[in-house]
Protein backbone atom coordinates (compact mmCIF):
# COMPACT_ATOMS: atom_id res chain seq x y z
CA UNK A 1 0.00 0.00 0.00
CA UNK A 2 1.02 3.80 -0.57
CA UNK A 3 1.78 5.64 2.21
CA UNK A 4 -0.54 8.91 2.07
CA UNK A 5 0.56 10.65 4.88
CA UNK A 6 3.40 10.44 7.63
CA UNK A 7 3.67 11.76 10.75
CA UNK A 8 7.38 11.59 12.58
CA UNK A 9 7.63 12.26 16.09
CA UNK A 10 5.10 14.75 16.45
CA UNK A 11 4.68 16.73 19.98
CA UNK A 12 2.38 19.94 20.68
CA UNK A 13 1.92 21.85 23.02
CA UNK A 14 -1.28 24.47 22.76
CA UNK A 15 0.15 26.92 25.43
CA UNK A 16 4.14 26.99 26.78
CA UNK A 17 3.23 25.87 30.60
CA UNK A 18 0.24 23.44 29.31
CA UNK A 19 0.66 19.68 29.22
CA UNK A 20 1.99 18.15 25.68
CA UNK A 21 -1.27 17.81 24.03
CA UNK A 22 0.50 15.21 21.86
CA UNK A 23 3.92 13.38 22.64
CA UNK A 24 6.40 12.37 19.91
CA UNK A 25 3.37 10.62 17.55
CA UNK A 26 4.46 8.56 14.67
CA UNK A 27 2.27 6.79 11.94
CA UNK A 28 1.22 6.51 8.67
CA UNK A 29 -1.54 6.86 6.65
CA UNK A 30 -2.45 4.53 3.61
CA UNK A 31 -3.90 5.28 0.63
CA UNK A 32 -7.31 3.67 0.49
CA UNK A 33 -7.71 2.52 4.27
CA UNK A 34 -10.22 3.31 6.79
CA UNK A 35 -8.53 4.56 9.60
CA UNK A 36 -10.70 5.03 13.11
CA UNK A 37 -8.74 6.90 15.86
CA UNK A 38 -10.09 6.28 18.81
CA UNK A 39 -9.33 7.45 22.57
CA UNK A 40 -10.70 9.85 25.64
CA UNK A 41 -11.77 12.97 25.75
CA UNK A 42 -8.08 15.38 25.60
CA UNK A 43 -6.26 12.28 24.62
CA UNK A 44 -4.95 13.98 21.68
CA UNK A 45 -7.54 12.74 18.76
CA UNK A 46 -8.60 15.98 17.34
CA UNK A 47 -5.27 17.87 17.93
CA UNK A 48 -3.89 15.13 15.69
CA UNK A 49 -6.75 16.56 13.02
CA UNK A 50 -5.49 19.80 13.45
CA UNK A 51 -1.99 19.16 12.59
CA UNK A 52 -2.69 17.41 9.31
CA UNK A 53 -5.11 20.26 7.96
CA UNK A 54 -2.22 22.69 8.94
CA UNK A 55 -4.69 24.28 11.73
CA UNK A 56 -1.96 24.47 14.10
CA UNK A 57 1.57 23.40 13.37
CA UNK A 58 3.70 21.06 15.52
CA UNK A 59 6.19 22.34 17.71
CA UNK A 60 8.14 18.89 17.19
CA UNK A 61 8.42 16.44 13.97
CA UNK A 62 6.89 16.77 10.43
CA UNK A 63 4.05 15.77 8.43
CA UNK A 64 4.45 15.21 5.07
CA UNK A 65 1.32 14.47 2.86
CA UNK A 66 1.66 13.16 -0.94
CA UNK A 67 5.36 13.57 -0.33
CA UNK A 68 5.03 17.02 0.25
CA UNK A 69 6.40 18.46 3.89
CA UNK A 70 3.63 20.71 5.14
CA UNK A 71 4.77 24.07 6.35
CA UNK A 72 3.26 27.40 6.40
CA UNK A 73 4.25 27.48 2.77
CA UNK A 74 2.77 24.83 1.31
CA UNK A 75 -0.70 24.10 4.06
CA UNK A 76 -2.86 25.37 1.12
CA UNK A 77 -1.69 22.65 -1.32
CA UNK A 78 -2.07 20.50 1.52
CA UNK A 79 -5.94 21.17 2.37
CA UNK A 80 -6.81 20.56 -1.47
CA UNK A 81 -5.46 16.85 -0.61
CA UNK A 82 -6.96 16.41 2.61
CA UNK A 83 -11.05 17.73 3.58
CA UNK A 84 -12.40 17.79 7.29
CA UNK A 85 -15.39 17.22 8.48
CA UNK A 86 -16.23 18.24 11.68
CA UNK A 87 -18.64 18.09 14.69
CA UNK A 88 -20.95 20.15 14.87
CA UNK A 89 -23.23 20.45 11.73
CA UNK A 90 -24.31 24.38 12.85
CA UNK A 91 -20.98 25.39 12.70
CA UNK A 92 -19.75 24.57 9.16
CA UNK A 93 -22.44 25.73 6.82
CA UNK A 94 -21.70 28.71 5.82
CA UNK A 95 -23.45 29.20 2.51
CA UNK A 96 -27.07 31.04 2.90
CA UNK A 97 -28.32 27.68 0.90
CA UNK A 98 -27.21 23.86 0.01
CA UNK A 99 -25.64 25.08 -3.29
CA UNK A 100 -23.98 28.28 -2.45
CA UNK A 101 -22.56 26.21 1.06
CA UNK A 102 -20.48 23.38 -1.36
CA UNK A 103 -19.30 26.00 -3.92
CA UNK A 104 -17.99 28.13 -1.05
CA UNK A 105 -14.78 26.16 -0.81
CA UNK A 106 -14.71 25.90 -4.71
CA UNK A 107 -14.76 29.68 -4.82
CA UNK A 108 -12.32 29.94 -2.11
CA UNK A 109 -9.83 27.71 -4.35
CA UNK A 110 -10.37 29.79 -6.94
CA UNK A 111 -12.15 27.28 -9.70
CA UNK A 112 -13.88 28.63 -12.90
CA UNK A 113 -17.57 29.25 -12.78
CA UNK A 114 -18.61 26.58 -15.15
CA UNK A 115 -16.48 23.72 -13.48
CA UNK A 116 -17.67 25.12 -10.34
CA UNK A 117 -21.29 24.40 -11.10
CA UNK A 118 -20.50 21.05 -12.33
CA UNK A 119 -19.09 19.89 -9.55
CA UNK A 120 -21.27 21.33 -7.07
CA UNK A 121 -24.14 19.26 -9.03
CA UNK A 122 -21.99 16.74 -8.65
CA UNK A 123 -20.60 16.28 -5.35
CA UNK A 124 -24.35 17.02 -4.41
CA UNK A 125 -25.79 14.04 -6.02
CA UNK A 126 -23.01 11.63 -4.56
CA UNK A 127 -24.04 12.35 -0.74
CA UNK A 128 -27.67 12.28 -2.11
CA UNK A 129 -28.77 15.72 -1.62
CA UNK A 130 -29.15 17.19 -4.81
CA UNK A 131 -32.60 17.75 -4.54
CA UNK A 132 -32.06 20.14 -2.09
CA UNK A 133 -29.83 22.61 -3.93
CA UNK A 134 -31.63 25.80 -2.73
CA UNK A 135 -32.92 24.53 0.73
CA UNK A 136 -31.77 26.83 3.22
CA UNK A 137 -29.74 24.99 6.12
CA UNK A 138 -32.40 25.61 9.09
CA UNK A 139 -34.73 23.03 6.81
CA UNK A 140 -32.13 20.54 7.16
CA UNK A 141 -31.23 17.30 10.01
CA UNK A 142 -28.28 17.31 11.38
CA UNK A 143 -27.28 14.20 8.99
CA UNK A 144 -28.57 15.70 6.25
CA UNK A 145 -26.14 19.10 6.97
CA UNK A 146 -23.38 16.36 7.82
CA UNK A 147 -23.64 15.59 4.18
CA UNK A 148 -24.14 18.82 2.59
CA UNK A 149 -20.41 19.60 4.30
CA UNK A 150 -19.27 15.82 3.00
CA UNK A 151 -20.36 17.47 0.00
CA UNK A 152 -18.34 20.55 0.59
CA UNK A 153 -15.19 18.59 1.38
CA UNK A 154 -15.79 16.40 -1.80
CA UNK A 155 -16.00 19.08 -4.60
CA UNK A 156 -12.40 19.93 -3.99
CA UNK A 157 -11.35 16.21 -4.80
CA UNK A 158 -9.25 15.83 -1.93
CA UNK A 159 -7.24 12.53 -1.47
CA UNK A 160 -8.10 12.19 2.06
CA UNK A 161 -11.18 13.10 4.72
CA UNK A 162 -10.68 13.19 7.76
CA UNK A 163 -13.80 12.95 9.81
CA UNK A 164 -13.30 15.09 13.26
CA UNK A 165 -16.25 13.25 15.52
CA UNK A 166 -18.76 14.38 12.62
CA UNK A 167 -21.26 11.93 13.64
CA UNK A 168 -21.48 12.59 17.34
CA UNK A 169 -23.66 15.32 17.20
CA UNK A 170 -26.37 13.34 15.31
CA UNK A 171 -29.22 10.70 15.94
CA UNK A 172 -28.88 7.13 15.37
CA UNK A 173 -30.58 8.21 11.84
CA UNK A 174 -28.05 10.58 10.78
CA UNK A 175 -25.39 8.55 11.87
CA UNK A 176 -25.92 5.92 9.52
CA UNK A 177 -26.65 8.72 6.43
CA UNK A 178 -23.43 9.99 7.08
CA UNK A 179 -21.57 6.56 7.63
CA UNK A 180 -23.20 4.96 4.67
CA UNK A 181 -22.11 7.88 2.32
CA UNK A 182 -18.69 7.96 3.63
CA UNK A 183 -18.40 4.27 3.03
CA UNK A 184 -19.52 4.61 -0.39
CA UNK A 185 -17.59 7.46 -1.20
CA UNK A 186 -14.14 5.32 -0.45
CA UNK A 187 -15.10 2.30 -2.40
CA UNK A 188 -16.48 4.21 -5.38
CA UNK A 189 -13.42 6.79 -5.36
CA UNK A 190 -10.89 5.01 -3.20
CA UNK A 191 -11.02 7.57 -0.93
CA UNK A 192 -8.89 7.44 2.21
CA UNK A 193 -10.64 8.02 5.09
CA UNK A 194 -9.66 8.86 8.89
CA UNK A 195 -12.34 8.78 11.58
CA UNK A 196 -11.64 10.32 15.00
CA UNK A 197 -14.34 8.61 16.66
CA UNK A 198 -15.96 7.56 20.11
CA UNK A 199 -18.45 5.38 18.26
CA UNK A 200 -16.75 1.37 18.54
CA UNK A 201 -18.80 0.03 16.51
CA UNK A 202 -18.17 1.84 13.48
CA UNK A 203 -14.55 1.93 14.69
CA UNK A 204 -15.05 -1.71 14.43
CA UNK A 205 -15.24 -1.56 11.07
CA UNK A 206 -12.46 0.03 9.91
CA UNK A 207 -9.81 -1.55 8.25
CA UNK A 208 -7.30 -0.02 10.78
CA UNK A 209 -7.31 1.57 14.49
CA UNK A 210 -5.58 3.96 16.31
CA UNK A 211 -5.75 4.03 20.03
CA UNK A 212 -4.53 7.74 21.51
CA UNK A 213 -3.91 8.14 25.06
CA UNK A 214 -2.98 11.09 27.27
CA UNK A 215 -1.19 12.29 24.11
CA UNK A 216 0.78 9.46 22.64
CA UNK A 217 -0.03 6.60 20.40
CA UNK A 218 -0.70 3.82 22.71
CA UNK A 219 -1.98 0.94 20.14
CA UNK A 220 -2.18 0.31 16.51
CA UNK A 221 -4.15 -2.59 14.97
CA UNK A 222 -6.57 -4.00 13.03
CA UNK A 223 -9.99 -3.88 14.91
CA UNK A 224 -9.73 -7.47 15.61
CA UNK A 225 -6.45 -7.16 17.60
CA UNK A 226 -7.35 -3.58 19.38
CA UNK A 227 -10.51 -5.81 21.01
CA UNK A 228 -8.61 -8.03 21.98
CA UNK A 229 -7.21 -5.54 24.48
CA UNK A 230 -10.34 -6.03 26.34
CA UNK A 231 -10.47 -4.18 29.83
CA UNK A 232 -7.65 -2.42 28.52
CA UNK A 233 -9.60 -0.30 27.04
CA UNK A 234 -12.06 0.48 29.19
CA UNK A 235 -9.51 1.58 31.86
CA UNK A 236 -8.35 3.76 28.99
CA UNK A 237 -12.13 5.41 28.81
CA UNK A 238 -12.99 3.50 25.90
CA UNK A 239 -15.69 0.64 25.77
CA UNK A 240 -15.68 -2.60 24.58
CA UNK A 241 -18.04 -3.20 21.25
CA UNK A 242 -20.88 -5.31 22.36
CA UNK A 243 -20.41 -8.29 20.21
CA UNK A 244 -17.15 -8.65 22.47
CA UNK A 245 -18.36 -8.28 25.51
CA UNK A 246 -21.56 -10.94 24.99
CA UNK A 247 -18.71 -13.52 23.25
CA UNK A 248 -16.64 -12.55 26.87
CA UNK A 249 -19.30 -13.68 28.93
CA UNK A 250 -20.28 -17.13 26.75
CA UNK A 251 -16.58 -17.86 27.07
CA UNK A 252 -16.91 -17.57 30.53
CA UNK A 253 -19.86 -19.73 31.34
CA UNK A 254 -17.87 -22.44 29.04
CA UNK A 255 -18.94 -21.95 25.86
CA UNK A 256 -15.76 -22.68 23.83
CA UNK A 257 -15.62 -19.55 21.62
CA UNK A 258 -12.56 -19.58 19.57
CA UNK A 259 -12.66 -16.11 19.80
CA UNK A 260 -14.06 -12.84 20.85
CA UNK A 261 -16.23 -11.84 17.75
CA UNK A 262 -16.35 -8.24 16.67
CA UNK A 263 -20.12 -8.67 15.07
CA UNK A 264 -23.31 -10.71 16.33
CA UNK A 265 -23.43 -12.24 13.00
CA UNK A 266 -20.69 -14.23 13.55
CA UNK A 267 -21.24 -14.54 17.21
CA UNK A 268 -24.52 -16.40 16.31
CA UNK A 269 -22.70 -18.17 13.81
CA UNK A 270 -20.42 -19.90 15.99
CA UNK A 271 -22.59 -20.44 18.49
CA UNK A 272 -24.76 -22.30 16.05
CA UNK A 273 -22.16 -24.32 14.83
CA UNK A 274 -20.85 -25.00 18.40
CA UNK A 275 -24.43 -26.16 19.32
CA UNK A 276 -24.76 -28.32 16.66
CA UNK A 277 -21.79 -30.32 17.46
CA UNK A 278 -22.56 -30.96 21.04
CA UNK B 1 -44.30 16.41 42.66
CA UNK B 2 -46.58 15.22 39.94
CA UNK B 3 -46.91 16.09 36.19
CA UNK B 4 -49.65 15.35 34.33
CA UNK B 5 -50.01 15.68 30.25
CA UNK B 6 -53.73 15.44 29.49
CA UNK B 7 -54.79 14.92 25.61
CA UNK B 8 -52.25 17.95 25.41
CA UNK B 9 -51.86 19.09 21.55
CA UNK B 10 -49.57 21.69 20.56
CA UNK B 11 -49.88 24.17 17.30
CA UNK B 12 -46.72 25.89 16.21
CA UNK B 13 -47.75 29.67 14.67
CA UNK B 14 -51.21 28.86 15.16
CA UNK B 15 -53.97 30.54 13.38
CA UNK B 16 -51.09 31.43 10.76
CA UNK B 17 -50.22 30.14 7.17
CA UNK B 18 -47.50 28.57 8.86
CA UNK B 19 -49.54 26.13 11.33
CA UNK B 20 -47.82 23.38 12.11
CA UNK B 21 -49.37 20.71 14.41
CA UNK B 22 -46.44 19.15 16.68
CA UNK B 23 -48.05 16.99 19.06
CA UNK B 24 -51.59 16.26 19.76
CA UNK B 25 -53.44 13.78 22.09
CA UNK B 26 -50.35 13.53 24.25
CA UNK B 27 -51.32 11.68 27.49
CA UNK B 28 -48.38 11.41 30.16
CA UNK B 29 -48.24 10.44 34.12
CA UNK B 30 -45.34 11.27 35.89
CA UNK B 31 -46.12 10.86 39.19
CA UNK B 32 -43.23 12.47 42.12
CA UNK B 33 -40.25 9.98 41.55
CA UNK B 34 -40.76 8.35 38.00
CA UNK B 35 -37.81 7.94 35.93
CA UNK B 36 -39.57 8.43 31.97
CA UNK B 37 -37.69 7.59 29.05
CA UNK B 38 -38.77 9.61 25.84
CA UNK B 39 -38.04 7.97 22.80
CA UNK B 40 -38.50 8.48 19.39
CA UNK B 41 -37.04 10.00 16.09
CA UNK B 42 -35.82 13.65 15.70
CA UNK B 43 -39.23 15.97 14.81
CA UNK B 44 -41.53 13.51 16.70
CA UNK B 45 -42.29 15.49 19.35
CA UNK B 46 -40.24 14.87 22.16
CA UNK B 47 -38.56 18.12 22.24
CA UNK B 48 -42.43 19.89 22.13
CA UNK B 49 -43.54 17.56 24.68
CA UNK B 50 -40.55 18.44 27.19
CA UNK B 51 -41.06 21.83 26.75
CA UNK B 52 -44.48 21.66 28.11
CA UNK B 53 -43.16 20.12 31.44
CA UNK B 54 -41.80 23.34 32.73
CA UNK B 55 -44.35 25.40 31.01
CA UNK B 56 -42.34 27.13 28.43
CA UNK B 57 -45.40 26.52 26.00
CA UNK B 58 -48.62 26.11 26.80
CA UNK B 59 -50.79 23.44 24.62
CA UNK B 60 -53.47 24.61 21.94
CA UNK B 61 -55.50 21.94 23.18
CA UNK B 62 -55.68 19.91 26.60
CA UNK B 63 -54.68 20.22 30.21
CA UNK B 64 -51.18 20.42 31.63
CA UNK B 65 -51.32 19.87 35.55
CA UNK B 66 -47.34 20.56 37.06
CA UNK B 67 -47.82 20.15 40.86
CA UNK B 68 -50.63 22.81 42.06
CA UNK B 69 -50.99 24.82 38.70
CA UNK B 70 -52.93 23.84 36.08
CA UNK B 71 -52.34 24.76 32.27
CA UNK B 72 -55.03 25.01 29.74
CA UNK B 73 -55.05 26.63 26.08
CA UNK B 74 -57.66 29.84 27.24
CA UNK B 75 -55.84 31.31 30.55
CA UNK B 76 -53.42 33.72 31.19
CA UNK B 77 -50.46 32.38 33.36
CA UNK B 78 -49.47 35.25 35.84
CA UNK B 79 -46.64 33.58 37.65
CA UNK B 80 -44.98 30.49 36.04
CA UNK B 81 -41.74 31.22 38.22
CA UNK B 82 -42.53 28.10 41.02
CA UNK B 83 -43.12 26.00 37.78
CA UNK B 84 -40.02 26.89 36.63
CA UNK B 85 -37.95 26.19 39.69
CA UNK B 86 -39.31 23.05 40.69
CA UNK B 87 -38.61 21.66 36.80
CA UNK B 88 -35.30 22.12 36.30
CA UNK B 89 -34.31 21.08 32.26
CA UNK B 90 -31.00 20.20 31.34
CA UNK B 91 -30.76 21.05 27.28
CA UNK B 92 -29.11 19.59 24.57
CA UNK B 93 -25.33 20.53 24.74
CA UNK B 94 -26.06 23.16 27.76
CA UNK B 95 -22.49 23.48 27.78
CA UNK B 96 -23.52 26.45 25.06
CA UNK B 97 -25.55 28.10 27.27
CA UNK B 98 -22.43 29.27 30.13
CA UNK B 99 -21.87 32.59 29.94
CA UNK B 100 -20.13 34.02 33.76
CA UNK B 101 -16.74 35.18 34.22
CA UNK B 102 -16.72 31.94 36.89
CA UNK B 103 -18.47 28.71 37.51
CA UNK B 104 -19.39 29.74 40.55
CA UNK B 105 -21.27 32.86 39.02
CA UNK B 106 -22.86 30.48 36.68
CA UNK B 107 -24.16 28.18 38.88
CA UNK B 108 -25.53 31.08 41.19
CA UNK B 109 -26.94 32.88 38.61
CA UNK B 110 -30.21 30.77 38.17
CA UNK B 111 -31.10 30.62 41.62
CA UNK B 112 -30.40 34.09 42.63
CA UNK B 113 -32.67 34.95 39.42
CA UNK B 114 -35.19 33.34 41.53
CA UNK B 115 -34.70 35.10 44.51
CA UNK B 116 -32.51 32.61 46.51
CA UNK B 117 -29.80 35.14 48.77
CA UNK B 118 -26.16 35.54 47.33
CA UNK B 119 -25.22 33.95 50.43
CA UNK B 120 -27.34 30.29 49.92
CA UNK B 121 -26.55 30.37 45.97
CA UNK B 122 -23.21 30.00 47.08
CA UNK B 123 -23.94 26.87 49.08
CA UNK B 124 -26.12 25.39 46.86
CA UNK B 125 -23.41 25.82 43.94
CA UNK B 126 -20.55 24.32 46.94
CA UNK B 127 -23.21 21.14 47.03
CA UNK B 128 -24.13 21.43 43.29
CA UNK B 129 -20.38 20.81 42.25
CA UNK B 130 -19.83 18.00 44.39
CA UNK B 131 -22.95 16.05 43.01
CA UNK B 132 -21.66 16.48 39.72
CA UNK B 133 -18.81 14.92 40.46
CA UNK B 134 -16.15 17.97 40.34
CA UNK B 135 -13.60 19.59 43.22
CA UNK B 136 -14.79 22.76 44.54
CA UNK B 137 -11.90 24.22 43.32
CA UNK B 138 -13.29 24.49 39.89
CA UNK B 139 -15.80 27.26 40.87
CA UNK B 140 -12.95 29.83 40.98
CA UNK B 141 -12.49 29.40 37.18
CA UNK B 142 -13.44 30.40 34.06
CA UNK B 143 -16.15 27.99 32.37
CA UNK B 144 -14.30 28.14 29.29
CA UNK B 145 -11.00 26.82 30.34
CA UNK B 146 -12.58 23.79 30.88
CA UNK B 147 -12.87 20.34 28.94
CA UNK B 148 -15.77 19.45 26.94
CA UNK B 149 -17.22 17.24 29.91
CA UNK B 150 -16.62 19.18 32.90
CA UNK B 151 -18.27 22.32 30.68
CA UNK B 152 -21.45 20.00 30.68
CA UNK B 153 -21.23 18.87 34.40
CA UNK B 154 -20.84 22.23 35.56
CA UNK B 155 -23.61 23.25 33.27
CA UNK B 156 -25.98 20.57 34.74
CA UNK B 157 -24.61 22.16 38.10
CA UNK B 158 -26.67 24.97 37.39
CA UNK B 159 -29.55 23.10 37.08
CA UNK B 160 -29.04 21.38 40.05
CA UNK B 161 -28.59 24.29 42.33
CA UNK B 162 -32.66 25.18 41.28
CA UNK B 163 -33.15 22.04 43.58
CA UNK B 164 -35.89 21.35 41.32
CA UNK B 165 -38.25 18.24 41.96
CA UNK B 166 -38.37 17.22 38.87
CA UNK B 167 -35.44 17.28 36.70
CA UNK B 168 -35.50 17.13 32.25
CA UNK B 169 -32.74 15.62 30.41
CA UNK B 170 -32.54 16.15 26.88
CA UNK B 171 -29.58 13.94 25.27
CA UNK B 172 -27.86 14.78 27.96
CA UNK B 173 -24.88 12.49 27.13
CA UNK B 174 -24.32 13.45 23.50
CA UNK B 175 -21.14 13.95 21.84
CA UNK B 176 -19.42 12.54 25.24
CA UNK B 177 -16.75 9.82 25.20
CA UNK B 178 -17.69 6.42 26.20
CA UNK B 179 -16.94 6.71 30.63
CA UNK B 180 -18.03 10.35 30.53
CA UNK B 181 -21.14 9.23 29.26
CA UNK B 182 -21.40 6.10 32.06
CA UNK B 183 -20.05 8.74 34.82
CA UNK B 184 -23.36 11.05 33.54
CA UNK B 185 -25.68 8.41 33.50
CA UNK B 186 -24.88 7.08 37.02
CA UNK B 187 -24.80 10.53 38.14
CA UNK B 188 -28.12 10.89 37.52
CA UNK B 189 -29.58 7.38 38.26
CA UNK B 190 -28.10 7.88 41.68
CA UNK B 191 -29.87 11.53 42.26
CA UNK B 192 -33.05 9.99 41.13
CA UNK B 193 -32.85 6.97 43.68
CA UNK B 194 -30.93 9.04 46.56
CA UNK B 195 -33.11 12.38 46.29
CA UNK B 196 -36.22 10.85 44.51
CA UNK B 197 -35.85 12.87 41.71
CA UNK B 198 -38.68 12.94 39.16
CA UNK B 199 -36.24 12.02 35.63
CA UNK B 200 -37.40 12.46 32.78
CA UNK B 201 -34.69 11.46 30.03
CA UNK B 202 -35.40 12.33 26.29
CA UNK B 203 -32.65 9.84 24.62
CA UNK B 204 -31.88 7.45 21.73
CA UNK B 205 -30.06 5.28 23.45
CA UNK B 206 -32.18 2.65 24.09
CA UNK B 207 -29.31 1.25 25.96
CA UNK B 208 -29.90 3.87 28.94
CA UNK B 209 -33.53 3.81 28.26
CA UNK B 210 -33.95 -0.17 29.11
CA UNK B 211 -31.08 0.37 31.99
CA UNK B 212 -32.13 3.36 34.01
CA UNK B 213 -35.78 4.19 33.11
CA UNK B 214 -38.92 2.17 34.87
CA UNK B 215 -41.21 4.07 31.83
CA UNK B 216 -40.60 4.51 28.19
CA UNK B 217 -43.33 6.58 26.27
CA UNK B 218 -42.40 5.76 22.30
CA UNK B 219 -43.40 9.21 20.29
CA UNK B 220 -44.10 9.02 16.36
CA UNK B 221 -45.35 11.41 14.50
CA UNK B 222 -46.35 13.53 17.41
CA UNK B 223 -48.48 11.11 19.33
CA UNK B 224 -47.56 9.17 22.22
CA UNK B 225 -47.25 5.23 20.12
CA UNK B 226 -46.28 3.40 23.33
CA UNK B 227 -45.97 3.67 26.75
CA UNK B 228 -44.38 0.51 29.17
CA UNK B 229 -41.90 -0.67 31.57
CA UNK B 230 -38.79 -1.20 29.64
CA UNK B 231 -39.58 -4.95 29.67
CA UNK B 232 -42.80 -5.01 27.86
CA UNK B 233 -42.01 -2.10 25.96
CA UNK B 234 -38.64 -4.24 24.39
CA UNK B 235 -40.78 -7.68 24.36
CA UNK B 236 -42.14 -6.49 21.11
CA UNK B 237 -39.32 -5.28 19.14
CA UNK B 238 -40.81 -5.66 15.56
CA UNK B 239 -43.02 -2.30 15.95
CA UNK B 240 -39.88 -0.50 16.94
CA UNK B 241 -38.34 -1.63 13.92
CA UNK B 242 -41.44 -1.27 12.04
CA UNK B 243 -40.60 3.00 13.38
CA UNK B 244 -36.99 2.86 12.53
CA UNK B 245 -36.29 2.49 15.79
CA UNK B 246 -33.33 0.81 17.43
CA UNK B 247 -33.94 -1.62 20.10
CA UNK B 248 -31.36 -2.42 22.99
CA UNK B 249 -28.58 -4.12 21.44
CA UNK B 250 -29.40 -7.16 24.31
CA UNK B 251 -32.81 -7.66 22.38
CA UNK B 252 -31.42 -7.32 19.00
CA UNK B 253 -29.12 -10.28 19.77
CA UNK B 254 -31.45 -12.20 21.25
CA UNK B 255 -34.10 -11.65 17.97
CA UNK B 256 -30.86 -12.73 15.85
CA UNK B 257 -30.51 -16.02 18.24
CA UNK B 258 -33.78 -16.87 17.82
CA UNK B 259 -34.10 -17.07 14.15
CA UNK B 260 -31.15 -19.19 13.99
CA UNK B 261 -32.15 -21.71 16.78
CA UNK B 262 -35.56 -21.10 15.62
CA UNK B 263 -37.17 -20.97 18.78
CA UNK B 264 -38.58 -18.59 20.86
CA UNK B 265 -37.02 -17.47 25.01
CA UNK B 266 -38.84 -17.74 27.40
CA UNK B 267 -38.97 -13.91 28.43
CA UNK B 268 -37.16 -10.97 27.16
CA UNK B 269 -34.04 -10.08 28.61
CA UNK B 270 -32.63 -7.14 29.05
CA UNK B 271 -29.41 -7.64 30.54
CA UNK B 272 -26.56 -9.27 28.86
CA UNK B 273 -25.78 -11.31 31.95
CA UNK B 274 -29.75 -12.74 31.67
CA UNK B 275 -29.23 -13.21 28.21
CA UNK B 276 -26.32 -15.44 28.46
CA UNK B 277 -28.24 -17.46 30.98
CA UNK B 278 -30.97 -18.22 28.58
CA UNK B 279 -28.66 -18.97 25.37
CA UNK B 280 -26.94 -21.17 27.74
CA UNK B 281 -30.28 -23.29 28.65
CA UNK B 282 -30.59 -23.40 24.68
CA UNK B 283 -27.16 -24.58 23.62
CA UNK B 284 -26.97 -26.94 26.27
CA UNK B 285 -30.27 -28.21 24.45
CA UNK B 286 -32.17 -29.01 28.39
CA UNK B 287 -35.45 -29.43 25.90
CA UNK B 288 -35.07 -31.25 22.49
CA UNK B 289 -35.56 -28.54 19.42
Amino acid sequence: MNELVRLQDISFQYDEEADYALKGVSFSIYEGEWLAIVGHNGSGKSTLAKLLNGLQYAQEGTISVDGMLLSEDTVWEVRKKIGMVFQNPDNQFVGTTVQDDVAFGLENHGVAREEMVDRVRHSLEKVKMDQFLDQEPHHLSGGQKQRVAIAGVIALRPNLIILDEATSMLDPRGREEVLDTVRELKQDHQMTVISITHDLEEAAKADRIIVMNKGKLYREGSPAEIFQMDEELVQLGLDIPFPVKMSKLFKEKGIPLTKYHLTEEELVNELWTSHSKM
Amino acid sequence: MDITLQNVEYRYQANTPFERLAIEDVSIDLPAGTFLALIGHTGSGKSTVLQHLNALIKPTKGTVKIGDTTITPNKKQKNLKHVRQRVGIVFQFPEHQLFEETVEKDICFGPMNFGVSEQEAKARARRAIQQVGLSEEILLKSPFELSGGQMRRVAIAGVLAMEPDVIVLDEPTAGLDPRGRQDIMNMFASLHQERNLSTVLVTHSMEDASRYADQIAIMHNGKVERKGTPAEIFSNPERLLELGLDVPEVVNLQHKLESAFGRKFAKTCLSMEDLAEEAMKLLKGGDSL
